[in-house]
Formats: structure tokens, sequence, C-alpha cells
């Protein structure tokens, strides 16, 4: 099924390492403080309690739109369109959490369904183009986006708002929207065990249904699923509305774990994140728990050295790029690998 | 009713599709010399956001317009390069490898603006320069046609000069056979002699030194800043008007076209009383109605099926 591989996981430290040594350059040519930067960037969420409770709320959102990206991956199909269902569920979220009557426990419920509801949405748009019409999802999902974010600025600024506020937020959700707590000071949500869950379902769905073993096979080879009859078209629909409900559930638990409220008035990032994590994971459901864990790290890590010396948080982007350009680099190590096949043969013979 | 014909109908709006257009041009053109050689720029955004960037910081900080052109394009055409390596000598996947770059064009220039100028997102503190408009002689005189084609930015006239040369340069050389050779059938032009590494990386240079000049008409022209993220998909919806448009560098500037009335009509429908984020998506509408109709039409002249990634692909 699926078995670690020496030589990918090498790559992926190596290339882990590569952007390591490039953030830290960066920050030391341009930093005027650089040991108190590198210093944050390399432990900075471990240097206190609170900050570690900060990295496993920024890995909660990445688990769940890595997951949404990953299936769309598993069936070799694309999506950059987590953003727009992360923000589009997480507007239909606001909606449910301001106006449905404030129930406990059915509250969270209802919320968490209308988010999904929303993503799935979103997702099946390019999903049901892709289908029908052979419309190049990649960009469809990429225009979904930008339609998701200005839908979701729009409801906010004309339905949801908080004028009170000051700045362009929606109204605090009740306290009955609000996601349990797993420790009280400092606070850690239950969003954690919600993404762990995710996982957990994600994998059996994948490895162990019907409808994961289509969407695997049509990846692995298009060809000889439509001869063994798998309805691809089918196929290609519902992974990608699917993977919008993953990601639409997303923006759910972080407005009821975090925000307690819609205060978005630009791309919060995290679908792009999701990419990231699924490509570090090679889409496997729990190579993504870790590769979210990192992703986590290096965002709550940039953070804190932004807020803490001069140097930009961005830094972080551009090792991210850095990772997956290695990545995805086939032939970097190649040589390597080549090396040790050739010994490996000599052995043998 | 009236009053929207009135803003349409109109020399002004007229002068704002072509404008409009302009950026989007660029990247559709890039697309087209990509699409012939049978590869695929998605970094074309990123390259247009990085020259963008570069462009305004380097005019600023010399105080010389041509430096920053200059600037701009060397920084465009850096992004097409690593994209090139990677693709053809490392052997990273195509689509992956763009979508990394879009991503680390967006990332560094915020984080160079901050590093370099003190900015938070839009570069307040830089005195950037702006490229000048050019009013042509004798056509200037001409009563609405010269008010509408006269007067524009210098890299509006580079785009249309470009569609000559692209077409020239694609349908009439030596080197534009060589390249659609490339794009048909990698194989047999290989077979005899081409270098199919080397065609396409040209190619893709030759994408990049256009998405760069689309970028820097944006912040050099259509506006005087940088902002992060300011190419708002413009780099996307230029592969899908080259894409729509078909292999014609004449049909490309047509879909180019297309999306700029899009864009522009975007800035009359509030007349009606349309909320502005609801216009605001207006062109990623359009370009996704566009995407559907065209992957039909495919469809039905047999030349399209549902694919996945596994090997090359094209749009």
């Amino acid at each position: 099924m699926y078995r670690v591989n020496l030589f990918q996981l090498l790559q992926i430290v190596s290339a882990i390492l590569i952007a390591l040594i490039i953030g830290l350059i960066i920050i030391f040519v341009v930093s005027e403080e650089p040991f108190r930067a590198a210093y944050y960037l390399l432990f900075g969420p471990l240097t206190r309690i609170h900050r570690s409770i900060e990295w496993i709320h920024m890995t909660i959102p990445i688990i769940f739109t890595g997951l949404a990206v990953s299936l769309v991956f598993q069936a070799k199909q694309f999506n950059i369109g987590a953003e727009g269902q992360f923000l589009v569920g997480a507007a239909g979220a606001t909606f449910v959490a301001l106006h449905f009557p404030p129930i406990g426990g059915l509250h969270i419920l209802i919320i968490a369904l209308a988010a999904m509801a929303g993503g799935t949405l979103w997702g099946a748009v390019p999903g049901l183009l892709k289908a029908r019409f052979a419309a190049n999802e990649l960009v469809s999902s990429l225009m979904m986006n930008f339609i998701g974010f200005f839908l979701a600025l729009y409801l906010v600024n004309h339905y949801f708002r908080d004028v009170q506020a000051g700045f362009m937020v929606s109204y605090r959700f009740p306290l009955t929207a609000w996601l349990p707590d797993l420790t009280i000071r400092p606070r850690l949500h239950s969003g954690i065990i919600l993404a762990v869950i995710a996982v957990g379902l994600i994998w059996y769905f994948l490895y162990r249904t019907k409808w994961g073993y289509e969407i695997r096979m049509v990846g692995m080879n298009l060809k000889f699923a439509e001869f063994g009859g798998i309805n691809v078209q089918r196929v290609v629909f519902y992974v990608q509305a699917l993977s919008g409900g993953v990601a639409g559930l997303a923006g759910a638990v972080e407005l009821m774990g975090v925000h307690h409220r819609f205060l978005w008035t630009s791309m919060p990032g995290l679908g792009f994140d999701g990419i990231i994590v699924a490509i570090l994971a090679r889409n496997h459901p729990l190579g993504l728990l870790f590769a979210a864990l990192f992703i986590g790290y290096l965002r709550t890590a940039a953070r804190l050295m932004e807020r803490r010396t001069d140097v930009a948080a961005e830094v972080t982007i551009i090792m991210q790029a850095v990772v997956i350009l290695l990545v995805t680099a086939e032939a970097f190590l190649q040589h390597w690998q080549r090396r040790r096949k050739e010994r490996e043969a000599l052995l043998d013979g | 009713m009236a009053d929207i014909l009135q803003a349409v109908l109109n020399v002004g709006f007229a002068f704002a599709i072509i404008r409009i257009t302009t950026p989007i041009a660029f990247a559709a053109l890039g697309a087209i010399i990509t699409d012939l050689a049978g590869t695929i720029n998605i970094a074309l955004e990123g390259i247009m956001l990085q020259a963008a960037f570069w462009g305004v910081f380097v005019s600023a900080i010399t105080q010389n317009v041509w430096l920053g052109l200059a600037a701009g394009v060397l920084s465009g055409l850096s992004l097409a390069a690593i994209l090139g390596y990677l693709n053809l000598h490392l052997k990273a996947d195509l689509i992956i490898a763009g979508i990394a770059l879009n991503i680390l064009a967006a990332g560094s220039t915020v984080f160079f603006l901050y590093v370099l100028a003190g900015d938070r997102g839009v570069s307040v503190s830089l005195r950037s320069l702006v490229l000048p408009s050019i009013v042509l002689p004798v056509i200037a005189e001409i009563p609405a046609i010269g008010a509408i084609i006269s007067g524009h930015h210098i890299l509006t006239y580079v785009a249309i000069l470009a569609v000559f040369v692209l077409h020239y340069l694609l349908y009439k050389t030596p080197f534009g056979l060589r390249l659609r050779a490339v794009g048909e059938h990698p194989v047999a032009a290989q077979s005899v002699g081409i270098s199919t590494v080397k065609i396409k990386f040209i190619a893709l240079l030759l994408s990049g030194l256009l998405a760069s000049l689309g970028g820097l008409f944006i912040s050099m022209g259509y506006v005087s800043w940088f902002s992060r993220d300011m190419i708002a998909g413009r780099g996307f919806i230029g592969l899908i008007a080259a894409a729509v448009a078909g292999r014609s560098a004449w049909r490309t500037l047509g879909g180019a076209l297309i999306f700029g009335t899009a864009e522009a009509l975007t800035f009359v429908l509030p007349i009606w009383g349309i909320a502005s984020e609801l216009t605001n998506m207006f062109p990623y509408v359009i370009t996704l109605i566009a995407l559907t109709i065209w992957g039909r039409k495919r469809i039905r002249s047999g030349k399209r099926q549902i694919d996945n990634t596994s090997g090359d692909r094209k749009f």
C-alpha cells in the first residue's frame, strides 16, 4: 500500500535543509539582529507553552486544507481552489452562527454542515466544468478563489458586519458557536481532535472504500480505470466536490475555534499551504499530519520572528517555495540514487 | 439602461478597454509562444508580479525609469529561466513548479518591499516613476479615433508591436518553424536535429519577457505603485485568452480584448448600484464561462477528453 521510500524521505529532508539554509542566509543579509531572528525562526514555537499552542492552532486549518488538496491530487486532478472554498465555507459558517437559534451542541454541528455545504458547492463547480466540459480545473478553481473571496467580502460587508468594531469584521459568534476548549489557560481548542479524526476518515475513505479506490485508480491510470468500468466523469466531479467540503469545514473550525467572527479582508493563504503540505506528504493522509505540523511550525515561527525582530514573516514563504521546487524536481539527488542502485546491483551480482 | 449605454458608447470607454487589455495581452502572447512550443508557463502570474515590483523599486532608487524597466525585465526573465531549468533539467513537474514560483514571487515581493523600503504590502514610501505615454503624430488629430488610439502608455504600443513581431517570428522564420515542430511532434523534431530542450527554454524565456512587460505596465503605467498580489489573476486570464483564441498571435490579441472589455465593464456596472464586491467578480466569471464554452467546443470536435495530469498536458 504505502511504504516509506528512503530516497523520497532523503529528498524531502535535504529540500527542507536547503530551504532552511537559504532562509538563514536571507536573515543574516537583511537583519540587524540576525541571531535573535534565527533563534525565533528555529525554536520560536517551542520557547513558551502558549507559543506551542499557537503552533497547534496554526496547524489545524492546514491539516484540513492539506487533506482537501491531497484528495484531488490522488486522482491526479488539480485544485488550487481550497483558498476560496475555505472562505466560502467560513462565510456559510458565519451566516448560520449569527442567524440560527443558539442551541448548545446542535449549533456547532449545523455551522459545520453549512460550511461544508458552501465549500462543496465551490468545489463542485470546477469538478462539474471538468467532468462535463473538460474545462481545465487548475484555472477554474483559481477563478473560483477570486469569486469566492469577493462573495465572502460582500456577504460580510452587507449582512454580517459589526459596524461598531471599527474595521471590517462580522458580529461576534454566540458562545454556543464556540468549539469547546481542551485546556483553559493558555487556551487550546478542540479543533485538533477534529483534524485528527478527519485524517483517519479520509485515510479510510481512500484506502478502504470503493469510492476511494476509484479516485486512486483514476489517478494511477485513467485509461485502465475507464476499461475497468469506473465512471471517470463521476469521479472527477465528486472528488472535487468532496475536497471542497473538507476545505469549507476548515473555515468553520478556524472561526469556531480561534476567531469567533469572520475577520479576513485578504486571502489568508491557508489553501496554498494545503497545496504545499499535500506535495510534501505525497498526498498520503498520515504523512500530511507531519507535513502540516512542519508548515504550521514555520508559520508560527515566522509570525513570532516578525513580532519580535525586524525580519518580515514572508521569508518563510520563500522557504516554502524552495521546498516544493526541490521536492518536485525529480532529477534532484538522482545522481545519488543511481549510484546506490549500481552498488546494490553489484552486491546482488 | 440609457446611462449604461452612455457610459459604454463613448471614446473614453474604448480608450479604457485598450488600456486594460494591455497587461492581459502581454500575458496571452507569452502563453501562445509556450503553447506552440508544447510547454506551458503557469508562472506568468508570478513573473508579472516580480517584474512589477523590481521595476517600481529600481526606478525609485535610481530615479531612472529605463533602469526600472530593465530591472523588471531581468527579474522576470530570471524567474522564467528558473522554471526552464527546473522543468527541463531537473525534470520538475511543470505545473507544480509554476505554482511554486507564483508562491515564491508573492512572498519575495512582499518580503523585499518590507526589507528594502520598510513598507507593508504597498509601496507608499517609494517615489517610483511611470513609463511615458505617447501622443501619435497625425493620428491624434483624427476626431474620435485619435482620442481612442493615441496617447497610450508606451508599453501599450509595444504590445501591439509585439503581435506583429510574434506573428512574423512564429510563422515566417526558421526559428518559428522549429518551435512549432517541437510543439507538434517533439520526436520528429528531435530526429532532424532540433534540440527540444533548447527551443522550449527559449520559448519560456520569451514568455517571461512578455509577461514582465505586462507586469511593468501595471505598476509603472496603469498605476504608479506596487502593492501585494496586484496582478490579481491577470497572468492566468492571459493563459485562458490564449487558449480560447487558438494558435495565432492575432487571434490571441482578440481573445485578450474580450477579457479586457469584461474588466473595463466592472468600472461601469456600479452605475446600476451593484456593490463593488460583486462587480469585482465579473472578469473571473467571464473567464470561467469562456473556459467552459471553449472546453465544450473542443469536446464536440473530438479533440479533447477528460485527462489526468500524468504526462504532458495542455490547456
